[in-house]
């Protein structure tokens, strides 16, 4: 066996779809604009805010109505941003390329029928056969498109379907480690050579009573008038979430350049780890092996960091104490929660972090801090980096360091 | 060739070196593999919940040793236990320290299920109605416990407490052919030189009221509820759906170079992996039988296999009347007139579509067979389809020296997986 240089992973393509609107414009104007009024809606699932995803023509990434039809919004929401990155790859409609692109999501499943499950609950609250009651309701209530859009691996399928890209699918699942196990798992096989070029990334619909039930049912969810997530311990944490769709074109160097395509970033490193989370201390450590396993070298100045903390506890003040420890060894972190402006995204979240690092170091500029909570500094300097954290909200830990390219 | 520790391409070869296995006919691999060689079907009546007035009344269910766990997750994590359990222990991978390598499951996707509904409904602490209810009764934070059972990555995370694999366990879906793509992404990590070793684990107990439902309501499920056993038919003219069954099967994968080190004995050899997504439809393949093809020829492929290499192909079979003859089609395109000797037969006529864990009980059997020189049978074939003439080892076992294996798994939402098993020396 000989060992080979790993390609160069570039980030070729970035699709955004959020409460801060479409595209990559809107989205570098959202961050740009900290004192802007904030994109959350506290009084729709009260008591739980949520960012709720920008209007959206879905036609102008989905054009037929059959295939509108067949998904629900988290479906939608994730084929709309795939069709971006796409397009913004200059793959969109090159049936030959298409063919040879893999995909790679992160998915929770699609939506129940709410209204039917309420019905349900009613009827059987004062009866003991649960079953039989379901029985006679279910099969007459439940439609088929409904089960198919609540499948994990059928957000894949319909980007398969509307957008052609069919030379592989995979769909990672866990919450936020699925986006670290599919940047992860994408960042790997085009450094090795058994993929070219892969779109990965995943969604969300946080507009959802069966979504928010999942989490809270570990109280998971913030369920006071809004506040920064640095801002949330006091009361015990909690995230909240936001509708979004993020994925990313990926890509090797050689064959970017092949076909003239220039970069946003290029992808350095991707590491993730599982911290048992059965003692304090246990998240922070693990951040931190991961930090020296990256290939960062020594301190040059501060280090731009986009954080994916969603305000859940203790995850989100250990990754606090993690910064400490970078600030003590040099690094210096200057560290932006995006989740504040577009809310906690779960399996798309790592991919958006991953995404917005790879536009703020485009060009070569960092975003405003956004923050009251004092954790957020200045950055001046010109971006050469950026490092992107995940710390799920239950488990899962990992880091992507993105550089210019070239 | 026995020494042989990279394959033609000069990637590392990729052994499996322990193997685990739960079936409706049994715990373990040798209750299960006796009871398929006996020509026995794991399917039968459901008892677990009321089944008056539904259209299939009929599963393979397992059967825990100490009753039905309460809920599909809780059955999930427990086959899937027991078969990394039986896989580490073949491997003599059971170090105190942890599994020294990664996990790869595939596992159904989580969901809440009506009796857990109920009980945040009928919460004391619950008041309003429909899903304010719930989410009030969750909020008193009563419900914890519920929440480690329920989210996707619950299933790993259980066993990852119990087996503590290294770095961060990984949860797949691509619906039917998840436990196919388990294996591969641990195969692929391997090549990588990310890591020697890494355990594969597909584990699905789907039978629930729910999900009987809906794919009842989607016309998948076989309506031949009398006899239950007769039910699944692969490849027969009579062939009405496909019987949902539970099941979970595990490998451990590991360099060839790591096995023979440590002195562990390679069972069999994962020479290669193919899959291509469909862009038809979100349940039916492309007419022309494209991406099927695709997934085959590219396991063919990444195996530098010739198509007369395949001493045995282990079909998907779902029984289902359109996937039967799509994957003959497919098998005749790619295999050529090598089909007409090469045996096809389908596990799936014993042990009912284990969904998410089938293709990787399906790589356990199929390693199996080529390690006692014997072909499993598709049962219940008492009535060929005249549009697939294959030699589907009808009804019972055959002795047959295999080597080289073709095992399919094809999902819903057109996800398609194929492997090339064969043995290790």
């Amino acid at each position: 066996m000989t060992a080979t240089t790993p390609n160069d992973v570039w980030v070729t393509g970035v699709g955004l779809l959020s409460a801060a609107g479409e595209g990559v414009d809107a989205h570098l104007a959202a961050f740009d604009a900290p004192d802007a009024p904030r994109l959350y809606d506290e009084h729709a699932f009260a008591p739980y805010p949520i960012h709720p995803l920008a209007s959206v023509d879905m036609g102008r990434q989905i054009p037929k109505k059959s295939d509108l039809r067949q998904m629900e919004p988290w479906q939608r929401i994730g084929v709309y941003a795939a069709g971006l990155a796409l397009d913004d790859a200059g793959i969109k409609g090159d049936a030959a390329l298409l063919a040879r692109t893999h995909l790679v999501v992160a998915a929770g499943s699609g939506e129940r029928d709410t209204t039917v499950d309420a019905k349900l609950l009613d009827a059987i609250s004062s009866r003991d056969d649960t079953e039989v009651l379901a029985k006679e309701i279910l099969p007459t209530a439940l439609r088929p498109t409904l089960f198919l859009a609540q499948l994990s691996n059928l957000l894949a399928g319909n980007i398969s379907i509307v957008h052609n890209v069919t030379a592989s699918s995979r769909t990672f699942m866990g919450e936020e480690m699925a986006g670290l196990s599919a940047i992860e798992n994408a960042f790997r096989r085009i450094g090795a050579g058994q993929a070219d070029v892969i779109l990965v990334g995943g969604a969300l619909n946080a507009e959802r009573k069966d979504l928010l039930l999942g989490y809270e049912l570990g109280c998971n969810l913030w369920a006071h008038p809004y506040q920064s997530v640095w801002q949330r311990r006091a009361a015990g944490g909690g995230f909240v979430p936001g509708s979004a769709g993020a994925f990313l074109v990926l890509e090797s160097r050689t064959h970017a350049e092949a076909r003239g395509r220039s970069p946003y970033a290029r992808i350095a490193s991707v590491l993730s780890d599982h911290a048992l989370r059965s003692e304090p201390g246990q998240i922070r450590r693990t951040l931190g092996q991961l930090f020296r396993r990256t290939s960062i070298g020594s301190p040059s100045g501060p280090l731009a960091l986009l954080s994916g903390a969603s305000g859940a506890e203790p995850a989100t003040s250990e990754e606090l104490d993690f910064l400490d420890d970078l600030d003590a060894d040099q690094f210096t972190p200057a560290t932006r929660a995006y989740g504040n402006r577009l809310g906690h995204t779960v399996e798309a979240h790592f991919p958006l972090g991953v995404a917005l690092a790879a536009l703020a170091v485009k060009r070569a500029a960092f975003f405003p801090a956004s923050d009251a909570g004092r954790v957020e500094d200045e950055l001046d300097s010109s971006l050469e980096r950026a490092l992107v954290t995940s710390v799920g909200h239950w488990r899962g830990e990992g880091l992507a360091l993105i550089e210019r390219a070239g | 060739m026995s020494n042989r520790l990279t394959d033609e391409q000069g990637r590392r070869l990729v052994a499996v070196t322990g193997m685990g296995l739960v079936t409706s006919l049994g715990w373990g691999k040798a209750q299960s593999w006796a009871a398929l060689m006996a020509g026995r079907s794991g399917i039968s009546r459901i008892t677990r919940f009321p089944i008056d007035g539904l259209r299939t009344t009929i599963a393979g269910t397992v059967t825990h040793p100490e009753g039905y766990p309460g809920s599909a997750p809780a059955l999930t994590m427990a086959m899937a236990k027991a078969v990394a359990d039986e896989a580490l222990l073949e491997a003599g991978l059971t170090e105190q320290r942890g599994f020294p390598g990664l996990l790869f499951l595939a596992t159904p996707p989580a969901e809440l299920e009506w009796p857990q509904r109920k009980a945040l409904y009928e919460h004391q602490g619950a008041s309003g109605s429909g899903y304010d209810r719930l989410l009030a009764a969750a909020r008193t934070g009563a419900f914890k416990q519920l929440f480690e059972s329920f989210q996707f990555a619950s299933v790993a995370e259980h066993l990852a407490k119990a087996l503590r694999p290294r770095g961060l366990p990984v949860s797949v879906s691509t619906a039917c052919a998840s436990g196919a793509t388990a294996i591969q992404l641990g195969v692929e990590a391997i090549r990588r030189g990310e890591t020697d070793t890494a355990l594969a684990v597909g584990t699905d107990s789907s039978v629930q009221l729910e999900a009987l439902i809906r794919f009842s309501l989607l016309s998948a499920l076989s309506t031949r509820n009398d006899p239950p056993q007769k039910a699944s038919r692969p490849f027969s003219k009579g062939r009405d759906g496909f019987v949902m069954a539970e099941g979970a099967g595990a490998v451990v994968l590991e360099s060839m170079e790591s096995a023979l080190a440590r002195g562990a004995r390679p069972l069999g050899i994962v020479r290669g992996c193919g899959e291509m997504a469909d862009d038809y439809h979100r349940t039916r393949s492309k007419p022309d039988g494209s991406a099927i093809i695709g997934a085959i020829r590219n396991a063919l492929l990444d195996a530098g296999a010739a198509p007369e290499e395949i001493d045995y192909v282990n079909a998907h079979g779902t029984s289902t009347p359109e996937n039967d003859k799509m994957e003959f089609l497919s098998l005749r395109a790619v295999l050529g007139d090598h089909l007409d000797v090469v045996p096809v037969s389908s596990t799936k006529s014993q042990i009912g579509h284990t969904l998410s864990a089938a293709g990787a009980i399906e790589a356990v059997l199929s390693l199996m067979m080529i390690a006692n020189g014997l072909i499993l049978p598709t049962i219940n074939y008492d009535e060929p389809d005249p549009e697939i003439p294959l030699d589907v080892v009808p009804n019972v076992p055959r002795r047959s020296p295999i080597r080289t294996v073709l095992s399919n798994s094809f999902g819903f939402g057109g996800q398609n997986a194929a492997l090339v098993l064969s043995a290790a020396d």
